[in-house]
This record gives C-alpha cells, structure tokens and sequence, in this order.
C-alpha cells in the first residue's frame, strides 16, 4: 500500500459518496454521474489490489496482519458492484442513489482501516 | 403506503428507502463476516466466546439481510425475530463488555454497542423493526 495512493482513494469514495446522497435525497433517480462516481471508486480499488499484490516484493510489506488486510480489501472491492447492482434493479427511485452513497462511504470506512492495518500498529 | 395495491405491495419491504435500509444491513453482514473470518482462521484460541459471538452476530445478520430482500409473511417473521435478537444482542453484550471486560477480551460487532462500527449496530435494530413495522403485511 502506498500512503498518496490511500488518501486518493478516500478523497474519491468522500466525494462520490457525498454526492450520490445529495442527489438522491434530492431526488434524482442513479444517473451516468452517480453510478460513474461508484465506478470510478470501483477502479480505485482495482488499482489499490494490484499495488497492495506487488508492493510486498519490493519491499513495502504491511506491518500488520496481511491475512485481515485482504479480508477487507477482497470485501472493499465486492460493494460497489453489488450497490450498482442493487441501484439498477430499482432505478426510478432516488433510494437507489443513497444506496450508492452509502456503498461510497462504506468503502472510505474500509480503506481508511486498510491504511491503519498496512502503517499503523497500535499494540 | 398501507393501503397499497397487489401489485406493489409484493416485495414492499425491498423497495424506496427500505432498499437503503437493507444495503446497510447487507455491509454490516459483511463487516460481521469478514471479522469473524479473520478472527477464526487467525486466533481462535484466544478469546473463544467472543469470536464464537462474531460468527454468531454475522449469520443474524445475514439471515435477517435475507429475510428483509425476501418476499412473504414467513420471511416476515424470521426478519422480526432475527431483528430483535440483534436489539438483545447489541444492548446485554454491550453492557456486559463495559461492566466485565474480562469476558470479551476481543472485540466483537456488539462490544461496547458497536462503537467500533459507528454504532450502526445499535442504531440499526430499531429503525428495522420500526421499517418492518410500518410495511405490515406488505410483504405478501
């Protein structure tokens, strides 16, 4: 894991997660811009996999147990398909928004722990 | 919303904001399992019932997840049942992390009443049962 690369990912995942709940609660049913945001997360993780499978080997290992750095990460990468999934199944209601938002946020939640498994050891 | 058509009453529960509802109930199925799988598989021996509560927390919540999504008044029930257990769960678990630490040297989804999770755990039994509550007989 690379510490640029983490704030990255929370500034995407802040963003769009901020903005699909706005949105929805305003009313708008998932559009190109909502569900490109959750996409663009979505690749960010990808990114994130390859970087955290590589890093190791060049010497950038987590401090922390990789086994629960992977639990969150394979599981980070499963929600925003699952929400865009979800969103369009019932695409006429706004809810279907704020479950992308949620989904954004959630992900922010994840990496930011990811972040503290890699550098940060408390014990 | 009560006196809905067949037509839209069939699967009431999954729809609007009960979608949001169960999205958030879907995560901390998967925040649950993910944790108790990590737990299990790393250190099991450690903090035995604590890790055993995780497991069982993370299958409530799937199952309740699972029962909100579905369709009928079986389901219904077993969404009742599942949802209050995790108002018990969180609330005698939470005050028992807080008055004998000892008990739960490991964290689990409910020590403390999920303040590791923003206490959605706390939070979220009741707006479900509240949710499930207002859609009634809805879910035929």
């Amino acid at each position: 894991m690379v510490e640029a690369l983490t704030w990255i990912g929370i500034a995407i995942g802040l963003a769009g997660g901020i903005l699909c709940i706005v949105l929805g609660l305003a009313g708008r049913p998932p559009a190109d811009l909502t569900l490109g945001a959750t996409a663009l997360l979505e690749l960010y993780l990808v990114v994130q996999v390859v970087v955290a499978a590589v890093a190791p080997a060049a010497g950038n290992a987590p401090s922390g147990s990789a086994l629960e750095f992977w639990v969150y990460l394979v599981t980070a990468v499963l929600i925003p398909p699952i929400a865009v999934f979800w969103a369009l199944v019932e695409r006429s209601s706004r809810w279907s928004t704020v479950v992308l938002g949620v989904a954004c946020l959630a992900v922010v939640v994840m990496v930011y722990r990811m972040h503290q498994i890699w550098f940060v050891q408390l014990a | 919303m009560s006196a809905s058509t067949p037509a839209s009453a069939r699967g009431a529960r999954s729809r609007g904001l009960g979608r949001v509802l169960i999205v958030v109930y879907g995560l901390l199925a998967l925040a649950a399992t993910g944790r108790s799988v990590y737990q299990v598989l790393e250190d099991f021996e450690r903090a035995p019932l604590a890790y055993s509560l995780s497991a069982l927390a993370a299958v409530i919540y799937i199952v309740a997840t699972i029962a909100l999504v579905a369709p009928g008044d079986a389901w219904y029930r077993v969404a009742v049942i599942t949802i209050t257990f995790e108002l018990v769960g969180v609330l005698v678990v939470g005050t028992l992390s807080l008055i004998d630490p000892v008990l739960f040297p490991a964290k689990t989804v409910w020590s403390v009443f999920g303040r590791g999770y923003a206490f959605v755990p706390l939070v979220l039994p009741v707006l479900g049962l509240l949710w499930l509550r207002a859609n009634r007989g809805g879910g035929r």
